[in-house]
């Protein structure tokens, strides 16, 4: 794991790297004073883990939690256990260090960040974005998988590097393909009718020549998926 | 009983290695004069959460030095601050004035 240290305390870093580097798998690849510097370079790399200090003049810890569009995992170190339950309202932190840090905390908090990591990598594998166990579909958005109840989708729209899957209330935007998705549903529920459309045929509410209106929706159809389409529908 | 600054807190880490202990030592002293002297500078302009702020410092390496009950007056004092009451500034002051004496001899 690479991981930077971000304290305005230079005796607060020192001792964070050095319990880091009892560990073969912490690589600290950068120490900051403070936030902005910490910004700075995360702008250009990528960090598996932050030990951030909270307490810093200017911007605090969390402030520079707020600034990361992807906050990647984060041990906070602190001398001040009142921000506890503030940090357990962000999903990155892993874990909550009081200083004076000693060695055996220091080693559980190394476990969990190693457990999560390991967790998160098999999840952000790309074929795991989207799994499918019984009339459940689990989408991986924002490191966390989200339960989607299959027959509730009427639509999956095509948008570049994403998918958008629509049930009734809710859309959600998944880093996916049509194809991988379109692998997971039920084909006797779910028909392909455009190379950017999926439908629930069961949600149709009408069809023109080269559409299909479901829900608020009105969908393409392609010319070489109209015949299974209408294969599919109970005409009378 | 006055308490002693003592490097047990330190020796858990270098596990017999001196170097480490002196550079840590090394970063403290370069650290605490400048941090003592923020602290009285805000003190004496009656800037207490400011102030209260520079304790929560110095108070890392209250605890570095192993001096527990130190801590925890340091740990009220900070607490008080913050609520613009200075009673434990004195003690304060006692202990910042151990530690400046115990860095001398380094």
């Amino acid at each position: 794991m690479n991981c930077i240290i971000i304290d305005d305390e230079a005796t607060a870093r020192a001792i964070v790297q050095e319990l880091c580097m009892q560990y073969n798998e912490i690589e600290v690849v950068a120490m900051f004073s403070n936030a902005i510097e910490a910004i700075k370079f995360l702008n250009q790399n990528e960090v598996d883990l932050i030990f951030l200090d909270i307490h810093m003049p200017d911007y605090t810890g969390f402030d520079f939690i707020e600034t990361l569009k992807n906050p990647p995992h984060i041990i906070l170190t602190t001398s001040d256990p009142n921000f506890a339950i503030q940090a357990f309202e962000y999903d990155c932190i892993v874990d909550y260090l009081i200083k004076p840090i000693t060695p055996e905390r220091f080693q559980k908090s190394v476990q969990k960040a190693r457990l999560i990591a390991s967790k998160t990598s098999k999840l952000s594998t790309s074929d795991k974005d989207v799994m499918a166990s019984g009339n459940d579909l689990y989408v991986n958005i924002g490191k966390r998988l989200i339960k989607i109840n299959i027959p509730s989708i009427y639509l999956v729209e095509a948008k570049g590097d994403y998918i958008k899957v629509k049930i009734e209330d809710k859309t959600f935007t998944i880093h996916s393909t049509l194809k991988k998705i379109e692998d997971k549903l039920p084909q006797d529920l779910f028909l392909k009718v455009h190379r950017s459309f999926i439908i629930n045929v069961k949600k149709i509410i009408d069809i023109a020549d080269n559409s299909v209106l479901i829900q608020n929706d009105v969908v393409p159809v392609s010319r070489s998926n109209r015949p299974e389409l209408m294969k599919r529908l109970n005409l009378l | 009983m006055k308490e002693i600054p003592n490097l047990n807190y330190l020796s858990q880490f270098s596990r017999g290695d001196k170097s480490f202990e002196e550079r840590m030592m090394g970063i403290v002293k370069s650290e605490f004069p400048t941090e003592k002297e923020v602290y009285y500078s805000n003190f004496q302009q009656k800037n207490y959460k400011l102030a209260a702020e520079n304790v929560h410092k110095i108070k890392h390496k209250i605890s570095i030095l192993g001096l527990e009950k130190s801590y925890e007056i340091a740990t009220n004092h900070e607490n008080s601050l913050r609520e613009g009451h200075i009673a434990l500034a004195s003690d304060f002051d006692e202990i910042l004035q151990t530690i400046s004496d115990y860095l001398e001899t380094f």
